[in-house]
């Protein structure tokens, strides 16, 4: 009570309720997202099959996955990087585009076609499959068939979804829809933020026109923004792998067609119950989204940092 | 005088081809001939859905699939609710467990979330810096590359078959803490100062401070993890086996799966359960969300 007044600030901040307010979150961190991303590490390292006790088998899984695994290597590691280059690079183009063309309307449309852009992300998961399915039903009734069929495009029901010819494809369109989350209201609400008088002062300095105008004042000014959507589009990517299953109603999915790395993680892992392969397969996952991640730092973060 | 004038229209022109503009002009036309088609094709699928929920029978099995629904009915929600469930459970089971189970995950996330996030934005302790760094990491964090972990660490708290493992796993949300927290960082510390002069505890500084200036970031939180909370059917699928704890994500899933025509009327009458709460509640919250993304940039 006698120290100087120098600094009242700090005292109530340094007791005990920081900890206490921290700790909730931090324990649920903790179990949920630390143990079980610890947990994979470890288990990767062993052969389990959840009835015998776990075999420690070094790198064994990991060889097996690069080496002998024949689906992961044709099938789901193309696939997956088709996907991805798809639903996350293009997709997250596409939500940048998008975004900075909204900015660039009055507010009434602008914020109902945000809302329109926006809706669909909101079906994820079961939703988004059973929308789908309507449209790419197999037999004649499907709406993508009976609009076909009407213009004589095709002379018989084509069944879309269990298809290996097209499943990929379908899935590919059914994540970009659903794609534009919460990123691209980030991006949009970046480029809406952006101060004008960059621009005056751009044009000022030269610049000619919209292109320039994206490259030199919205991109660097709204780049933190960015990089948040890049985080949530790669996220959103790996998250949103299911749909294939999901849609084709099997996993494995039909020829392998549809299949990815994170289904090959649920194949693996909840229907073989090969636990340790898994949780390989997840590793190899864990520091690809990592990778990228940091890929998206270098272009888009801060040098500062 | 008359000098000036031209420079200042100038200025006003650039001003009026930028961002956000206030009129509607020609040049606006390019951007809404690519948008609306855009529009069309993201909202088609949910126009279908809708019209689906609302088909009466006949209108279902009709060849070609018609559109628009010519006599809208309630018949596929009255039979969503009529029929049960292969255990008998009926549909307003898992509609019930849906609700309390994604009201307690938005509740518990908002308390949390906000905790940590003054606690991690307004306090200086050492370790502050490394565990915004492992934040920031967990932005990335992908919860189906750990399915099997946490289904490991779900057993061991002996949550499975429990209802509560349709929440506890969700309200570990490392996004919802960083934008909270970044909202916070906005706010001027000397509001705290002030607090902490008048004699106001943390907890009481969260609660009549930060709280009801953050209202815009939990209001955020709220659709997020309202949306994850209400479609969910993770827990459902794999730590629950007790049929009337299941939500009712995971009930649509088993009707969608039927593959049916007639199915086809209640599926979509459930799709429509499951996705206009979602839509009503963010139409609601819109503006509020964008002024939090405003936040939202990582640097």
């Amino acid at each position: 009570m006698s120290t100087k007044v120098k600094k009242p600030f700090k005292n109530p901040l340094t007791h005990h309720s920081t900890p206490f307010l921290l700790a909730p979150y931090a324990a649920l961190f903790i179990l949920f997202i630390l143990i079980p991303v610890i947990a994979a590490v470890v288990l990767s390292l062993f052969y389990f099959n959840t009835i015998q006790t776990p075999k420690f088998v070094g790198l064994e899984n990991y060889l097996n996955l690069f080496t002998n695994d024949e689906v992961f290597m044709q099938h789901v590691v193309p696939n997956t990087i088709t996907y991805a280059v798809w639903v996350g690079l293009i997709g997250y183009v596409a939500a940048f585009l998008l975004a900075w063309m909204l900015s660039q309307v009055t507010k009434l449309p602008r914020t109902i076609m945000a809302l329109t852009i926006y809706a669909p992300s909101m079906t994820g998961g079961v939703l988004l499959s059973t929308v789908w399915k309507v449209v790419f039903n197999g037999d004649q009734s499907g709406y993508l068939n009976a609009a076909l069929l009407r213009f004589n495009i095709i002379e018989e029901p084509v069944v879309w979804l269990s298809s290996s010819e097209y499943l990929l494809t379908i899935m590919i369109i059914v994540a970009m829809w659903s794609s534009m989350g919460i990123g691209f209201l980030s991006m949009l609400s970046g480029i809406m933020n952006v101060n004008e008088e960059l621009y005056e002062a751009a044009y000022i300095d030269g610049i000619k026109n919209r292109f320039q105008e994206i490259i030199y004042v919205t991109i660097p000014s709204s780049k933190p923004q960015m990089l948040f959507g890049a985080v949530m589009a790669i996220v959103n990517t790996f998250q949103s792998a299911g749909v294939g299953v999901a849609l084709s109603g099997s996993n494995p999915t039909p020829g392998y067609a549809g299949q990815l790395i994170v289904t090959h993680i649920d194949d693996y892992g909840f229907i073989r119950y090969e636990m340790g392969y898994a949780a390989a397969v997840s590793v190899v996952l864990l520091v690809g989204i990592w990778i990228l991640t940091k890929g998206a730092n270098l272009v888009l973060g801060s040098k500062d940092e | 005088m008359k000098k000036e004038k031209p420079a200042k229209k100038k200025v006003y022109k650039l001003k009026k081809n930028g961002i956000n503009p206030q009129h509607f002009e020609v040049g606006q036309l390019k951007f809404y001939a690519i948008l609306i088609p855009i529009c069309a094709f993201m909202a088609l699928p949910i126009i279908i859905i809708f019209m689906n929920a609302f088909k009466p029978l006949d209108e279902l099995f009709a060849y070609p699939p018609r559109f628009y629904v010519r006599n809208p009915t309630w018949d596929s929600f009255r039979a969503l609710f009529a029929i049960s469930s292969t255990s008998n459970i009926p549909a307003s089971r898992y509609l019930f467990n849906s609700i309390i189970s994604s009201v307690a995950t938005v509740v518990c996330t908002l308390v949390i979330s906000t905790s940590a996030g003054y606690v991690l934005s307004k306090k200086r302790f050492r370790a502050r810096p490394a565990l915004m760094e492992i934040n920031n990491l967990a932005l990335m964090f992908c919860s189906v590359a750990v399915a099997i972990p946490r289904y490991f660490v779900i057993s061991y708290l002996g949550l499975l078959d429990n209802f509560w493992s349709n929440v506890i796993p969700l309200l570990a949300t490392p996004v919802g803490v960083f934008l909270v927290k970044q909202f916070i960082d906005g706010l001027p510390d000397a509001l705290i100062e002030a607090a902490v002069i008048d004699g106001a505890n943390d907890y009481q500084i969260l609660l009549k401070i930060i709280m009801p200036l953050v209202k815009p970031a939990l209001s955020t939180l709220t659709i997020m993890t309202f949306q994850s909370a209400w479609g969910s059917e993770v827990a459902s699928t794999n730590y629950i086996n007790n049929e009337s704890l299941k939500t009712f994500a995971f009930y649509l899933h088993t009707l969608s799966a039927s593959g049916t025509v007639s199915g086809q009327g209640v599926a979509a009458a459930a799709t429509l359960i499951l996705f206009v709460p979602n839509l009503i509640i963010f139409i609601f919250m819109q503006s509020k969300v964008m002024s939090t993304m405003a936040h939202s940039g990582i640097k």
